[in-house]
């Protein structure tokens, strides 16, 4: 009886947790994940049973038990009940196959129906690269390459459009997970990789690197926007736009101290001087909703703070601390609030 | 005389815990020297940017000479530090003139010729101030911290940090091997050195 | 020289009376009663006193014992990190612990349980009792088992050792390439780390060598492969997995180290010069997954052994459950992509692992069914240990079943390195692993001790351990399935992960307060234990036929079987002995390998410190390649130089004893060779 109550409370605390959520591979919002989220159905079902029953097959002996302080003397064997037993062994292993081969089976059918999407001959071509500890996003334009997109740890995908990702990384391996969307799959340095994907409902969600990348591999996390076409078009043309001119003293200051401190080492305004690939580009960056790698809130205090000291929130990135003074650091935030 | 029954195998308490205590008092006095070397500190207090006051540019002093005033660099043999001077080193581009320390436009760092000295705070100066004829000058550009790493990493290109905190290869394509890996000679009838330095 | 075998009954005693057992020149046979032998067997086979004695010891009880007990301590420091993981993850944007320290705690976590608890301690159990339930004095090669303890030893305080410095390895227990390579692995935390692990396969290597000669080789009289107990069965298989596994870790640790190191500068995983990186995962993993079941296999080896005697009958299926086994470890050296699934490793292949994944539940079902078809046809007598075999049943299908799940590309393209692996994984080596070892170490307790553990405290035990452990892990699935991944030190409020792992934290707690309770079980029945008798749980095994704890030569006269198990089905006053071996030397029967009849003779090395010096070499070897490639040749010398002094030959001609049968004269004995 112990069992049974642990049982039920621990799927009593699991199931509060809930299935929905933004970066959840129980709230599907593709194709891809549905077939997945179903074929796990299909397994959890058929675990639960095969647990309850191996777990009730223990019970039935456990009511004829022995409650001596001594050893009990031996059961002698009998054969009729061995060879009855053999029989039911030999056929719970036979089911057992049966049982494996067809989620074997569901498993294929599951990859086969992900794979549909190779069929599509004019996929939306993204390129994401893997860097310590953040995501470069570039959607390249073929025909007309300065009219590609450079940003970094945000995506935009068109709801209902089938879209390949090119995945590589510069340094570690990464690994590139949208939950909501689809499995996940490495970035290895060497091994530059394609997976294509589809979404079917509009929202926000969360995608997080996946594999163990180092110190701040808990907080590379990625914001993947699924909107209509048109909103997506709008988006893209923003981001093709180059960095506005500022207009104001302060931004102009702002600007001023971007160029001539060590933002420049390291991030590339397009429109401006900077033009270092190090770090994330910043061209559009108020437009983003988060900073950070996808930890921070994009808002004024926080950007300021991740300016200041940016192992206050990510201890071991990259970016050094800045010591600039209070009147320059506000006409900077002043210039990349503008930057929309 | 045989007893009754033969003699129990007496099992001696065995003062396991205190061997293994005395064999890791051991290892800690051998391994003591590994705590700086492993060091991450993502926020250190560098030494002050105004260690260029104590760089020389000459030998001559008035009165008796005594030993330059050196600030010593901190990073030189903390690993990580290194390690993040080298991906500083490429990622700021002194590989365009430099290349991995082979040098082409700008002089080879991996040997022992150094044009403005080769103690940290002279390469500190070095980096900070720029110098005639083609290098820049980082300071203002490149942070406080991120330039004494740079400092560190140069010295070790040409051996001049410990062996055990010298960073490894990088993930490249490799021309030579890592420049601390080979011993560091000097050119034969080069006349290009301004200042002799102690090393 | 064929010894004889004839029934002795132990309570007549052989021979007249033993007045005069100080002579040395009486005639041993005649004179000999039972305890004059035992006084000669254990002047002959127990160490010398003293720290020097105790240092050269090669009595496989002895080390298997020290293994244990270094292996559970290990275990304890392992746990205590997780429970500080476990804190720092209870609430979102804790800083109990910076990322730096963070890794170098699941790294040394994982590496530690793994390769310095799970695997040594199953071997251990194994050394205890695989010579004892074959019926012979020690294992086939003494001084090697004692060489295998030390480099245990010394390994595991060079990672503890390392972490307490600050060169904790922080890059994961698979350390993958480029994130430990030269560029991205700064300092020596990685090279601690490949060097470990060499150390630890070594020692493995060793252990595994050790069993199979001994199981081949030593077996009693008449106990033929079929008359086996199924935990030698395991012991033996789980050795030749190792032997087979364990070169494939070595030789990609050993390539990351050249990798790293600056003066040796190789390219194995350096794409950009023609390496790669997936070649590291391959290498790996071909080891990784047979070291899982490495650790699993010689716990079902416990499970066979102790349902038989809490169910009051023969194991149900006995050649089912030995073919399972052999089944299990060829199957399992083909599975290893599955933990590769979200490589570019092209799909057909995929799909070759994920049927192969999937057909290794097959024979790990069909022993979950003979267990339960035993405890169906017995009469189930609940004891401590028989709690711990019900649970595992529980907990290693429930682990097994997300294993199953975990085996489909299209769900582990889901689930793979998220928590839900860290749940299937603990389900699998807690549920499937250290619970069938807790009950072991409960089960075998009257036999180490003499004592019996006290049946209270172990239920209490055993009930917090199992609660704790599925409250702490049962949360994981949920929260895997919701995208945390592993190996975060921490993760954001808005994520809504915060309830789960508080969970998940307050069960590690009470999971540790279960493990410290087992512990104080163990400590005070140590001494104030129900004395138990020789076989308090009426098992059917040899290793219950000896004295509690076992005599330094395990048996008076080494037994012969007629069956499978012996002590149920002989009277035990009647059981057939072999006499003949000599009682004043190191002497072991060996017998054939499929039929166990009798081969001959075999003089086994006596104690020696060489294993220690051997160890300290070795162990300095790996040490100093941390530093400098200098130390291969310079200690790898030394340990050239005492294997000379281990390996001399030493012929002596010495007059012995005419026996009948024998020809008169001098024999050439020669000091065996190891």
């Amino acid at each position: 009886m112990r069992l049974w109550g642990f049982i039920v409370i621990g799927c009593a605390a699991v199931l509060g947790g809930g299935c929905a959520g933004n970066q959840s591979a129980l709230d599907p919002a593709g194709p891809q994940s549905t077939g997945i989220r179903d074929l796990f159905w299909l397994f959890l079902g058929v675990s639960i049973v095969v647990q309850v029953l191996v777990t009730a097959a223990l019970l039935p002996p456990l009511r004829r038990r022995s409650a001596s302080a001594e050893p009990p003397p031996l059961v002698p064997e009998e054969a009729s009940r061995e060879r009855r037993t053999t029989l039911v062994v030999g056929g719970l292993v036979l089911l057992t196959t049966v049982i494996l081969a067809v989620l074997m089976v569901g498993d294929f059918l599951t990859g086969r129906a992900a794979h549909a999407t190779y069929a599509d001959p004019d996929p939306l071509k993204i390129k994401v690269v893997g860097h310590q500890w953040w995501w470069e996003v570039n959607y390249p334009n073929e025909r007309e390459p300065y009219k590609g997109v450079l940003t970094a740890n945000e995506i935009h995908i068109p709801v209902g459009r089938t879209v390949e990702f090119s995945l590589d990384s510069v340094d570690v391996i990464h690994s590139f997970w949208i939950p909501n969307l689809h499995g996940k799959k490495d970035m290895i340095p060497g091994h530059p990789t394609t997976l294509r994907l589809k979404a079917d409902r509009p929202g926000l969600y969360y995608g997080q690197c996946a594999e163990f990348c180092g110190h701040q591999h808990a907080k590379m996390r990625l914001t993947v926007v699924v909107e209509s076409q048109a909103e997506f078009d709008k988006w893209m043309e923003a981001q093709n736009r180059p960095a506005p001119t500022p207009i104001y003293a302060s931004q102009k200051r702002g600007l001023e101290v971007f160029l001539t401190s060590s933002c420049v080492m390291c991030h590339q305004i397009d429109g401006t001087p900077a033009r270092s690939r190090f770090g994330p580009v910043l061209t559009h960056l108020a437009s983003r909703p988060t900073i950070a790698g996808g930890s921070l809130a994009n808002t004024r205090g926080n950007l300021a703070g991740w300016i200041l000291d940016p192992h206050a929130v990510k201890p071991g990135v990259r970016m050094p601390q800045n010591n600039i003074p209070p009147a320059d650091l506000h006409a900077l935030l002043d210039y990349l609030e503008m930057l929309k | 005389m045989t007893p009754a029954n033969p003699p129990e195998v007496r099992r001696r308490r065995r003062p396991t815990a205190w061997n293994a205590t005395a064999v890791v008092a051991g290892a800690l006095a051998v391994l003591t020297a590994s705590c700086e070397r492993e060091e991450r500190s993502f926020r250190v207090s560098t030494p002050s940017a105004d260690a260029t006051k104590s760089v020389r540019v000459t030998d001559l002093v008035p009165g008796p000479a005594g030993p330059p005033p050196t600030t010593p660099n901190g990073y030189e043999e903390n690993a990580y530090a290194l390690a993040q001077g080298q991906t500083l080193y490429n990622a700021y581009n002194c590989n365009g003139c430099h290349a991995q320390g082979g040098g082409h436009i700008g002089p080879p760092l991996i040997d022992d010729q150094w044009r403005y000295g080769s103690r940290p705070e002279q390469v500190y100066a070095t980096l900070v101030q720029g110098r005639p004829n083609g290098m820049p000058a980082f300071g203002g550009k490149v942070p406080d911290q991120q330039l004494w790493a740079l400092v560190a990493y140069v010295r070790s290109m040409s051996g001049l940090v410990p062996l055990d905190a010298a960073p490894g290869r990088l993930d490249h394509m490799q021309g030579a091997p890592p420049p601390h890996s080979i011993p560091t000679t000097r050119p034969v009838n080069s006349r290009s050195q301004i200042i002799p330095t102690p090393g | 020289m064929n010894p004889t075998t004839a029934t002795t009954s132990s309570a007549a005693g052989v021979g007249a009376t033993a007045g005069d057992a100080a002579t040395a020149t009486v005639d041993v046979r005649a004179a000999l009663t039972p305890d004059r032998a035992d006084e000669l067997l254990d002047r002959t086979w127990r160490h010398r006193p003293g720290l020097i004695g105790w240092l050269s010891t090669t009595n496989h009880k002895d080390i298997a014992l020290r293994f244990i007990v270094t292996a559970l301590a290990f275990f304890a420091i392992a746990g205590l990190l997780a429970a500080a993981m476990r804190t720092q993850l209870a609430r979102p944007g804790q800083r109990v612990l910076g990322p730096d320290l963070y890794n170098q705690f699941f790294t040394t976590h994982g590496t530690a349980m793994m390769f310095l608890f799970a695997v040594p301690i199953m071997k251990a159990i194994g050394l205890y009792f695989v010579p004892l339930m074959i019926g012979t004095r020690n294992v086939a090669f003494p001084r090697m088992n004692a060489f295998a303890y030390y480099l245990f030893l010394f390994t595991g305080l060079l990672l503890f050792g390392a972490l307490a410095l600050n060169v904790g390895a922080d890059r994961g227990w698979f350390a993958y390439p480029p994130l430990s390579g030269p560029q991205f692995g700064p300092g020596k935390r990685p090279d601690v780390w490949t060097w470990v692990i060499s150390l630890t396969e070594i020692s493995a290597l060793v252990g595994a060598v050790e069993i199979i000669t001994t199981v081949f080789k030593q077996r009693a009289v008449g106990m033929s492969l079929a008359r086996m107990p199924v935990f030698v069965w395991a012991q033996l298989i789980t050795a030749f997995m190792v032997i087979f596994a364990m070169p494939s870790v070595m030789l990609a640790s050993s390539m990351l180290s050249t990798d790293r190191m600056p003066t040796v500068n190789t390219h194995f995983f350096n794409p950009a010069e023609g390496g790669d990186v997936l070649l590291y995962q391959h290498l790996f993993w071909f080891f990784g997954h047979p070291e899982v079941y490495i650790i699993f296999i010689p716990a079902t080896g416990f499970i066979s052994d102790m349902i038989p005697v809490f169910a009051r009958r023969k194991l149900f299926g006995y050649t089912a459950v030995v073919l399972s086994l052999i089944a299990t470890a060829f199957i399992g050296f083909g599975l290893w992509v599955h933990h590769m699934f979200s490589t570019p490793v092209p799909e057909l292949g995929q799909g070759m692992f994920t049927a192969s994944s999937m057909l290794i539940a097959i024979p790990s079902g069909v022993q979950v069914f003979c267990w339960i078809a035993t405890i169906w046809l017995g009469r189930p007598w609940i004891r401590t240990p028989m709690l711990y075999v019900l649970a595992f049943i529980v907990l290693f299908v429930c682990g097994g079943l997300t294993g199953v799940m975990t085996a489909s590309v299209s769900v582990d393209l889901q689930v793979h390195d998220t928590f839900f692996v860290v749940a299937h994984l603990h389900y699998v080596l807690i549920g499937g692993a250290v619970f069938p070892l807790l009950g072991a170490l409960h089960f075998w307790f009257p036999k180490w001790t003499g004592r019996m553990p006290s049946e209270r405290i172990g239920v209490v035990a055993f009930v917090l351990v199992f609660v704790g452990f599925n409250l702490t892990f049962f949360p994981m699935h949920q929260l895997g399935l919701q995208g945390m991944t592993r190996r975060v030190y921490t993760y954001l409020p808005g994520t809504g992960w915060g309830p789960l792992n508080m969970l998940a934290t307050i069960g590690a707690y009470v999971m540790a307060l279960g493990l410290i309770v087992f512990a104080c079980n163990f400590l005070v029945s140590c001494r104030r234990g129900r004395p138990a008798g020789d076989n308090p749980w009426h098992a059917p095994t040899l290793d219950w036929a000896t004295t509690s704890p076992p005599r330094s030569y395990n048996f008076r006269f080494p037994p012969a079987v007629r069956s499978l198990y012996p002590l149920w089905s002989d009277d035990p006053a009647k059981t057939p002995v072999v006499i003949g071996l000599q009682l004043d030397r190191r002497e072991v029967l060996t017998t054939t390998v499929m039929d166990a009849r009798p081969a001959y003779r075999y003089e086994l090395a006596g104690d020696s410190l060489l294993p220690l010096f051997l160890g300290v070499t070795v162990f300095l070897t790996f040490f100093g390649l941390i530093f400098h490639p200098w130390a291969l040749p310079i200690f790898g010398g030394a340990s050239g130089v005492i294997l000379m002094v281990w390996f001399w030959r030493q012929n002596t001609v010495e007059k012995v004893h005419d026996h009948p049968g024998e020809p008169p004269g001098p024999v050439h004995r020669q000091r065996p060779r190891q």
